[in-house]
């Protein structure tokens, strides 16, 4: 370790406020590049799932009124 | 290797085959960047020069090495689309955009934060840093393009060609440091000689190269899965796929 106390590693000698902020920004990067292909994923589940479960139901009120005709 | 070409065209094979890629790739890249980061910043001893602030090289350098070497996977994703016409090449080009496109602006905002105590500015319109700068806006053009057709086929050749034509930029930018002296000093990795960098710093140095070319992976194969669930929505495979998920999701639930 090259730092010995939280402070000195905050401080760097002056230029913690330059290295942090680049590593804090590269955090943020790395989150944007693996969790925002994830949420559009799961995104574009739940928009097939709803499209999916419309389709379902408006069969099944398609093959209910069908029924009640030949009735 | 011809059903090895016909299997990578097929899209519920990719999807699953980087789905169980993923499941051990995402953590390597996590831990790596983990450990890789927390060496470079608190462990690895300061610079004789320019002190802290070159900790910013163990994001900058790693950050820029693979935006380029993203743009070569992009740009021959492009030539196979082109060449062979295959859907999932059109789909490898567009998911590399806008990892590219991130790494590329992460190695010029880290380049400039490092300018400001080590060159005594944020920015300089040398070869280097300008040739890096139209970079990022070839990667931005192809995300721009993609979104100008209606027509998805037209929009994928279009994209293609501008992606090969880019790569002219990509030996400019290798070259740059050698072929104009500027403030952006020379590579210090060396693949045909000794690296003129001191192995303590080198050594997390290339862990990092190694954790970003994992996390370029990691997020190819993500926006690739995320991209192949959107261009096949309406096909039987992506629907069994769903309702498989929202039942476990449901049984999990009760």
């Amino acid at each position: 370790m090259q730092f010995d106390t939280v402070a000195e590693a905050l401080n760097m000698a002056g230029h913690g406020a330059y290295v942090w902020s680049v590593y804090g920004v590269s955090l943020v990067a790395v989150t944007v590049l693996l969790l925002g292909p994830v949420l559009r994923s799961r995104r574009l589940q739940r928009q097939q799932l709803a499209l999916l479960r419309s389709e379902l139901a408006r069969q099944q009120r398609a093959s209910q009124s069908n029924a009640e005709g030949e009735e | 290797m011809w059903t090895w070409f016909h299997k990578f065209g097929s899209p519920p094979w990719l999807y699953s085959i980087a789905g169980s890629i993923l499941r051990w790739l995402v953590p390597i890249t996590v831990i790596l960047l983990a450990v890789g980061a927390v060496w470079g910043l608190l462990y690895a001893p300061p610079d004789f020069r320019q002190g802290n602030s070159y900790r910013i090289m163990f994001v900058h350098v790693p950050a820029s090495v693979v935006a380029l070497a993203g743009y070569y996977v992009m740009a021959t994703a492009g030539a196979v689309s082109l060449i062979w016409r295959m859907k999932m090449a059109d789909i490898a080009l567009r998911s590399c955009a806008p990892i590219g496109a991130m790494l590329t602006f992460l190695g010029l905002l880290s380049g400039a934060v490092w300018g400001k105590p080590t060159w005594g500015t944020w920015w300089v319109w040398d070869a280097r840093v300008t040739s890096m700068l139209v970079l990022f806006f070839l990667y931005v053009g192809i995300i721009a393009l993609y979104e100008a057709f209606d027509n998805e086929e037209l929009a994928g050749k279009a994209c293609a060609v501008l992606s090969l034509v880019g790569t002219v930029n990509i030996p400019i930018i290798y070259k740059s440091v050698d072929w104009w002296y500027s403030l952006h000093q020379p590579a210090s990795i060396k693949f045909t000689e000794d690296s003129t960098m001191d192995g303590s710093m080198l050594r997390p140095l290339l862990l990092m190269i190694v954790a970003f070319y994992c996390l370029f992976a990691s997020s190819l194969l993500l926006y690739m899965r995320s991209e192949i669930l959107r261009r096949e929505s309406s096909t039987n495979w992506v629907r069994k796929l769903v309702l498989a998920k929202a039942g476990q999701g449901s049984a999990n639930a009760v």
